[in-house]
Order: C-alpha cells, then structure tokens, then sequence
C-alpha cells in the first residue's frame, strides 16, 4: 500500500514536470510563435497559476469526495506552483532582460502590473520556504495563518495577468471564476461552521450568551447617547 | 521638401536576423523539411513574383535598419475587428474582401469625392519606406513598406485652409469581422486622427505592401496609415475614408480609454502607460538572453518630427 502511495507520488511529481518538457520542445522546435518571450511569460506564468489554482481545488475535493490523504499532493502542488512562478521570474531577468538592471528597474517602477506579480511571488516564496513538516510542526498556529496568503497570492496573479492586457481577456477571465469559486467555497464551509458551533452549545449556555448579549446591547445604545 | 536622416541607427542595435534564422535552418533541417534559405530581402517571394521587385528607396530608409523577417511581421498583428489574440486575428483577416476597393476623401477639402484605389496608386509615386514600428504593448520591429506619401495624396484633393485636422475610417464589414458583429470593447470602425502637419509630414505614408509585395491582409491590406514616431494603433488598417476636419477627431482607443491611449500617442520612453512601462522594447526576431532595445524619443525619429512638438509638453499631450 505504502509503495503503491510513494509510486504514486513520484509519477505526479514527474507529471507535474511535463509542461516544463513541454516548452522546451516548444522552444527547440521553434513552436512559440513570432515574440517567443513574450509566449514564454506567458507559458511559464499560466503554469504557475495553473498550479495554485490545484493547490487551493485540493481541500473542497477532499471534503467533497472525503478522500484522505490528499494533503502531501497539496504541498506537492503548491511547490510547483512556487517552481513556475521562479522560472516565470528567472525568464524575465535572464531570458527577456539579460540582467540590465538599469532597464529591470525603470520596467518594475513603472509597470504596476509587475508589482501584483512581485507580491504574489513574494508569498509563494515564504510559503514555499516554510513548507517543509519541521517548519510547520515549529511555527505552530502562525503556519495556518501564514499559509492563507495563498489566496493573496492568487488574487494577485490573477490582477498581474489582467492588468498588463489591452484586449483578450478570457485567460485571466477564466482563472478569475476558478479563484472565485475555490474562495466561495471556502466562504460556504465557514458559515456553515460558524453556524454549525452555534448550535452545538448547549442550550442553557445559549440562553445565558442570548442574555449576555441582550445586558450588553442597552449599554451600547447608551453610550451612542 | 528634403530631411535628411543625419542619425543613423547603428547596426549593433539591430537583431541579427541570421541567428533567428540559423536556428530555424537547424530546427527544419532536423525535421528533414525543405526549407528555402531565405534572404534578408524579399523573404516572401517563395511562388509567385513580388508585386513590385524593385523600388527606389524612400530618403528616410537606411541600409542600416535590417527589416524584421517577413514570417514574423505576418503573424505578430493585432487586427481588433477579427480577434483579441494576434493568432485567431491572422487567420480570421484572410476573409476580409479587398477587391475593388475605393476611398471616400471629404471634409474640408476643395474636390472631394471617392477614388479607385488603382486610380490613386497610378498617380502616387510608391518608395520603400524601411521604418521602425514601435507598439505601443513594447514590442517593436522593422518594415520594409511600399507606400507613398499620405501629404501628397491630399495635396491632390486640395486641402482649404480651414482643415486643421485628418481623420481615417476603417472598414466595417461585421459580417466577416466577429468583433464588429457583437459590438465589442472599441466603437466601430475604427477611427484614428492626425493633426494635419502630423498627415503632411513627409515621413507619413499610405502603405500597399511590404517586402516589395502587397500587404497581407492582417498587415491592413489594402491600404494601412503608417506613422512610424507614433504608437503602432495609430497607423490604422484598411482605410475607406479620410476627411479633413477643423476638429481633433475622436479616436478609438482613445474613446475607450482616454487615460491611456492619447490623441498623439508618439513614442515616448520617459511617459509610461498606466499600467506598464514605455521605456524599453523586445524587437522581433531578437533572440533569448539579449537584452531589450532602449526606447526612443518619437521612435528614433526625433530629428525629422520634434519641431512639429515644440513647446509642448508632451507628459500632457501623451
């Protein structure tokens, strides 16, 4: 079983590497088209989205299938996430600009969609560099805490990709609903839990928080006076 | 009237098309497909002859500007009307009918009428106009155009004093254009403007071809604006009218945008669109790990169009 798991693992592990393979046959075969950096930002950048957007699917298919285990491809996936958005990095300093940093600079200051791609990139690095278990058994509470960035960070790729485009906006359009969905999902689960632990106290408590709140509601009306 | 180009571009500057080209040999030849060593000239000449195989060289054309290959300025277009994405646009413009094809010139002009384009190219003198083209997304490349002067043009319809303005009409054909069928994001037609010293200057041309041979459709056969100080969307495609206005027409991206597509839209690095930088360009067919080109005041046309600006400050006029 465990062999089967590990088997598994490292076949998604070489999976998630194919559209890496992918776009080097692209660029042996000369297949990117007439502005290839252009197409290998773009390239590079959806794969990264691609791969946040799978790493935020992973708990509402858990908790939809209630299918265990899916955690470990949650970080592994999260990971490439961090290792597209990186390529997508290196490619603009290396490949685009040739490490001019006169011309990185003036390009960052005054592109503001480049700040939201720097912010995103930012948090997938600091969740990345606390993803190992040992990191996370040592930050405790503030892991959890850390690691909801991920949503910033997808909103913020997401407007990095919107924002630098005259037209064709259905790409960054259909990452938009997929982000959204996975969010009100998240949204869903906790009403329902806050709901849910609202009900679970018990009823004599319940009649005495009702009561707190009824003592506490003239006071307030009070002091607005 | 004679400007001479005195700056030139060196030639450090220019992507050398041969290594594009030495890369793409080595890939077909891997794929065992023929392929015909093409030249730095006439790169589309592969079937048929070249519309036309020899043209005198316009003044503003320099031997130092290496054209950008022809297969990437065929397939590296923005054409609105058909699409969003330079693919889908390529390959929906082959529909576009452009035979016979006639201009209505209006406004304030003394002999107004519409002209039989194959009337108009009989009278025109036609130059290859090698120029740099700048977009106004940050890339940019080098055409060999085959064009004639749009001042001459008007000169024939006898523009009256009271003309202050020049604005150019696209064609409207929704039922081959899909983005013109469903109204979307820019008014249609398209609509572009110049001041009319803008449209006199000797450097702005009606194009027909490039390459020595007649424009493809999604390069805005049948007849194109080229402006090339000006942002790329400023020389607009498939003209049917031009009228002479005593107002500044309303353009189109500008209309969509006002805060990021200005009437004069002239390249310029040091005023950064909104959302991005203008400071530096990737030119086509330069390959990876070489570094951007720095943009250039008015394209690199400084010399021949920066008088027409004086005393204008041009972070306001954008």
């Amino acid at each position: 079983m465990i062999l089967q798991v590990n088997n598994l693992r490292s076949k998604s592990i070489a999976v998630c590497l194919l559209p890496l393979l992918w776009l080097f046959v692209d660029i042996a075969f000369d297949n990117l088209g007439a502005n290839p950096i252009q197409a290998l930002h773009i390239r590079l950048g959806d794969w990264s989205l691609r791969f946040l957007c799978l790493t935020l699917a992973i708990t509402p298919i858990q908790a939809i299938t209630k299918w265990r285990g899916m955690a470990d491809y949650r970080q592994l996936l999260g990971l490439y996430a961090f290792f597209y958005a990186t390529l997508h990095l290196l490619a603009y300093l290396l490949v685009d600009h040739a490490l001019v940093w006169r011309m990185v600079g003036i390009d960052i200051i005054e592109s503001p969609y480049i700040w939201f791609g720097i912010l995103a990139y930012i948090i997938v690095f600091l969740l990345a560099l606390t993803s190992p278990k040992w990191a996370k058994k040592r930050m405790g509470k503030n892991w959890k805490k850390l690691h909801r960035y991920i949503y910033m960070a997808a909103v913020a790729g997401i407007i990095h990709y919107f924002w630098q485009l005259k037209g064709n906006l259905a790409e960054p359009l259909f990452y938009s609903i997929i982000v959204f969905l996975l969010l009100s999902f998240r949204v869903l689960v906790w009403v329902k839990n806050r709901q849910l632990s609202k009900m679970m106290i018990p009823r004599g408590q319940r009649a005495l928080s009702l009561v707190d709140e009824q003592d506490v509601m003239p006071e307030a009306i009070r002091k607005r006076r | 009237m004679i400007i001479k180009t005195t700056k030139d571009i060196p030639a450090s500057e220019i992507t050398d098309p041969l290594i594009f080209k030495e890369r793409r040999k080595i890939i077909k030849a891997m794929l065992a497909t023929v392929f015909s060593g093409v030249g730095i000239a006439p790169a589309l000449a592969n079937n048929h002859n070249p519309a036309w195989a020899t043209l005198p060289k316009s003044d503003f054309s320099t031997d130092l500007l290496t054209p950008t290959p022809a297969e990437l300025i065929k397939n590296y277009t923005n054409y609105y009307e058909f699409a969003f994405n330079k693919q889908d646009s390529t390959s929906l413009a082959q529909k576009l009918r452009t035979d016979p094809w006639s201009i209505e010139i209006s406004g304030e002009v003394e002999k107004p009428g519409n002209y039989y384009l194959e009337d108009i190219l009989r009278q025109q003198t036609l130059q290859e106009h090698i120029y740099r083209f700048r977009c106004v997304e940050a890339w940019s490349m080098v055409v060999p155009w085959v064009g004639f002067s749009l001042g001459n043009l008007l000169k024939t319809v006898k523009p009256l004093s009271t003309a202050n303005f020049v604005k150019f009409t696209a064609v409207h054909q929704p039922e081959i254009m899909p983005r013109q069928h469903n109204n979307a994001m820019l008014e249609w037609p398209y609509v572009e403007g110049l001041r009319i010293d803008e449209a006199m200057h000797p450097l702005t041309i009606l194009a027909v071809g490039m390459y020595g041979d007649v424009l493809p459709k999604q390069n805005g056969a049948p007849l194109r604006l080229v402006v090339p100080w000006k942002y790329g969307f400023k020389s607009i495609k498939a003209i049917v009218k031009i009228e002479l206005l005593k107002r500044p027409p309303i353009t189109s991206w500008s209309q969509f945008a006002p805060d990021e597509y200005g009437f004069y839209s002239n390249v310029n690095p040091a005023v950064a669109h909104p959302r991005w930088s203008q400071n530096s360009e990737r030119q086509l067919g330069s390959s990876f790990f070489t570094s951007r080109r720095q943009t250039e005041l008015f394209n690199g046309y400084g010399e021949q169009v920066a008088s027409l600006y004086r005393d204008m400050d041009l972070r306001h006029f954008f």
